[in-house]
């Protein structure tokens, strides 16, 4: 049974409760949906992309902010469906350029790997975006690299540790010094 | 009062309703406040205003479903997560657009009061004499005499912040400290200055954000959450300022739900005997009555209460007798500057959030200068260091990425010029009886556009700001003009103007309805023309003014 066949089914039984729902949906997808447009495995898939895009250093990388849940939150709810839909194949394009590259899915690939991989994808979103209309849709890596950077610093993590926090600054200084190596405002 | 008597009824609890509900309760009147939309308390009702970023599902942004429910506010950045529920339900309450314009709209208590940009800079005689000057439209009834001890009186109450400046053009007021500017913009001020040998200037932003504690209010701390509302009540709001005050005294009745749908006219007095409301929420209609009224709807809702309120005598509405109630509608055209990269100064960052930043008082058609447009243009902008979101080239992906992000960039300056636009008499508003908002009463229908002179100004508040940042030493400076749809300024003016003759305005030089003499319109809706300047101030000056003019007379049992 397929996804449209199962929502058709529920259709039928309307009234039916939705656990019903639920296991015929299943029956097509071995990993939880988290919501509309995103099952867990993606989650976790875009997890590893936004750490490999802003990794761990001194402080948390993007995983540490849950990055994927909040790029599944974002194009489900911001995204047009046309945008939704070069993003949702971009997942499996990430996959089919890495098996091409290294002969094994994303995941699988070693740190060293996603590195080089998406370093790849970078230079191939910087082209895209030069050259496209402009009107016409962005490349899936920028968008995903935009997501990452937007979820990250506006995080928690990201704010507090990556960059400085102050909700409250209570005073303005408007010629305070600054040296390399001090972290940037969040806001 | 059960029986629906009052001594005023005020329309609208905005910037202006609010100061008006202030001075009349402060004399004595009995007053009710009218508003149309729901209560938003002080402090308790600022739902986000002290939401940390990742408190924010999408961190501020716009949703689809926002995109679909706002198909104006989605226009510009107006439409976000954070203060959505600040602004109109525009499905409830549509307009036509004959021709385009952004109408932004907050209808609760407090109205824009709550959202606005709180630049507070005063109108000079450069601007009330333009008109007669230029041969355009009519001439202002009022001089800058005739306002000054009333701009001096607001700013005392609402709290101002700015540096005193001796620029005729621009006068000073009564100021709380200035807010600084930050090492950057302090350098290219100073070249400015130099290079212009003192004819332009670039000063610190006049605000009502307070820079000292102020008639029980915090001072401002630097967090540039303004519009989420300011739960130190810091900024001047509605609700931080002249609420409390008109509460204080006991004399004041706030009803929010409360749609005023037409004055009610006495034909026989030739007066204003009250007003009819719409329960928003019942859709009950209620009458109240007061020998004087307020009309404080925002700009085009107090024309659209207007053209509502005695068609049986005036097919047009009150004030149609003129033949101008709804024409000359004007805003502030905007959206054209110039910015650049600043060299040097990675030693140099600030502290806290300031929010406010630099003005370039109007330099053009002063001072002997004439272009070949009339009137002039100030700037706004600000210099800062780039964040997170900046672009660089080099880098793609990882570890030194990141560690660059999370330092700031160079910084870079931008200014923006806010521009004058002429009242012309076919930019308008007129009613669409084939439209009905939610409570079926017919809509307005908005149709202008900017001609030839703000076409050609707009060159200029490109080129120039070019030109200004190139010799204060800023690099690869670049021009833009990001486009302008009416609207946009949020600075809606005219539709019910202020004269000196009956048959060619709406209002006299006291903001009184020719035609009812107890209807004051204080609001935007009384500008003859616009100025270049932020124009909330002035609303407030007027209608302290005209609220000692309706009691002054009201003891001489003149209204």
């Amino acid at each position: 049974m397929n996804r449209r066949e199962a929502i058709a089914a529920v259709g039928w039984i309307l009234g039916g409760t939705l656990i019903g729902a639920e296991f015929l949906v299943s029956c097509t997808s071995s990993a939880a949906k988290v919501n509309k447009l995103f099952d867990q495995d993606q989650v976790t898939f875009l997890d590893e992309v936004g750490e490999t895009i802003l990794p761990a250093t001194s402080t948390p990388g993007a995983k540490a902010a849950k990055i994927g849940m909040f790029m599944a939150t974002m194009v489900q709810d911001c995204y047009t469906p046309e945008d939704q839909k070069i993003f949702m194949k971009g997942i499996s394009q990430v996959d089919e350029e890495s098996k091409k590259r290294f002969d094994k899915k994303f995941l699988e690939a070693t740190p060293q790997q996603r590195t080089q991989l998406l370093t790849q994808l970078d230079n191939d979103q910087k082209a895209h975006q030069k050259n496209k209309k402009e009107d016409a849709p962005n490349h899936y890596f920028r968008m995903m690299k935009e997501l990452t950077l937007l979820g990250f610093f506006t995080s928690e993590v990201g704010a507090t540790q990556a960059l400085r926090y102050l909700p409250v600054p209570g005073r303005y200084d408007g010629c305070m010094p600054y040296k390399k190596g001090d972290k940037a405002w969040a806001t | 009062m059960a029986d629906n008597h009052y001594d005023a009824i005020v329309i609208g609890s905005g910037i202006s309703g609010g100061w008006a509900a202030k001075e009349l309760t402060e004399k004595g009147l009995k007053t009710i406040m009218l508003e149309r939309g729901r209560n938003i308390e002080h402090v308790k009702d600022y739902v986000n205003a002290n939401a940390n970023p990742w408190e924010l599902p999408h961190r501020g942004g716009r949703t689809q479903e926002m995109i679909e429910n706002y198909p104006v506010l989605k226009r510009d950045y107006t439409l976000n997560e954070a203060n959505l529920d600040y602004w109109v339900n525009e499905k409830e309450s549509p307009y036509v657009e004959s021709k385009r314009f952004d109408w932004y709209r907050g209808y609760h208590v407090g109205g824009r009061s709550l959202m606005w940009g709180r630049q507070s800079y005063r109108l000079s005689d450069l601007d009330f004499e333009a008109n007669a000057k230029d041969g355009i439209a009519v001439d202002w009834p009022i001089r800058y005499k005739d306002l000054a001890p009333w701009y001096s009186y607001v700013e005392k109450f609402a709290g101002i912040s700015g540096s005193k400046e001796n620029i005729p053009h621009l006068p000073d007021g009564e100021f709380l400290p200035p807010m600084e500017l930050n090492c950057v913009e302090k350098d290219v001020a100073a070249r400015i200055k130099s290079h212009y040998k003192g004819n332009r200037h670039m000063i610190i932003g006049r605000t009502a954000n307070l820079t000292a504690a102020h008639n029980n209010r915090t001072n401002c701390q630097y967090r540039s959450k303004c519009w989420l509302g300011c739960p130190f009540g810091a900024y001047f709001s509605t609700q931080s300022a002249t609420l409390p005050a008109a509460e204080a005294t006991g004399n004041l009745t706030l009803r929010p739900h409360s749609i005023v749908t037409k004055i009610l006219y006495d034909k026989d007095t030739k007066k204003a005997k009250g007003v009819e409301v719409l329960d928003a929420e019942t859709n009950q209609t209620y009458e109240y009555f007061a020998k004087v009224v307020f009309l404080n709807a925002s700009t085009l809702n107090s024309t659209w209460v207007l053209m509502n309120s005695a068609t049986d005598v005036w097919e047009g509405g009150l004030g149609s007798s003129s033949g101008q109630l709804g024409h000359n509608l004007m805003d502030h055209h905007f959206r054209a500057g110039a910015k650049g990269d600043m060299e040097g100064y990675e030693d140099k960052y600030y502290y806290g959030r300031r929010p406010n930043g630099i003005y370039i008082p109007r330099f053009r058609n002063v001072n002997g200068d004439k272009r070949d447009y009339i009137r002039g243009f100030g700037y706004q902008g600000s210099a800062s260091r780039t964040g997170w979101g900046r672009e660089i080239a080099e880098m793609g992906i990882g570890g030194d990425l990141k560690d660059a992000m999370c330092e700031p960039g160079e910084w870079t300056m931008g200014i923006n010029a806010f521009g004058e636009t002429l009242p012309y008499h076919e930019n308008m508003v007129t009613l669409d009886k084939s439209k009905k908002d939610k409570w079926g009463l017919p809509v307005l229908n908005i149709s202008c556009e900017i001609k030839e002179n703000e076409h050609k100004m707009r060159k200029d508040m490109a080129n120039d700001a070019k030109e200004m940042l190139e010799i204060a030493g800023l690099k690869n400076v670049e021009t833009y003009d990001a486009g302008y749809a009416m609207g946009q300024g949020i600075h809606e003016m005219g539709t019910a103007r202020m004269g000196r003759d009956p048959k060619s305005s709406v209002l006299n030089q006291y903001n009184q309805v020719w035609d009812a003499p107890n209807v004051y319109v204080t609001d935007g809706a009384a500008m003859t023309s616009a100025g270049c300047q932020n124009p909330s101030l002035t609303y407030m000056a007027m209608t302290a003014r005209a609220v000692d003019h309706a009691v002054s007379e009201l003891k001489k049992m003149n209204l």
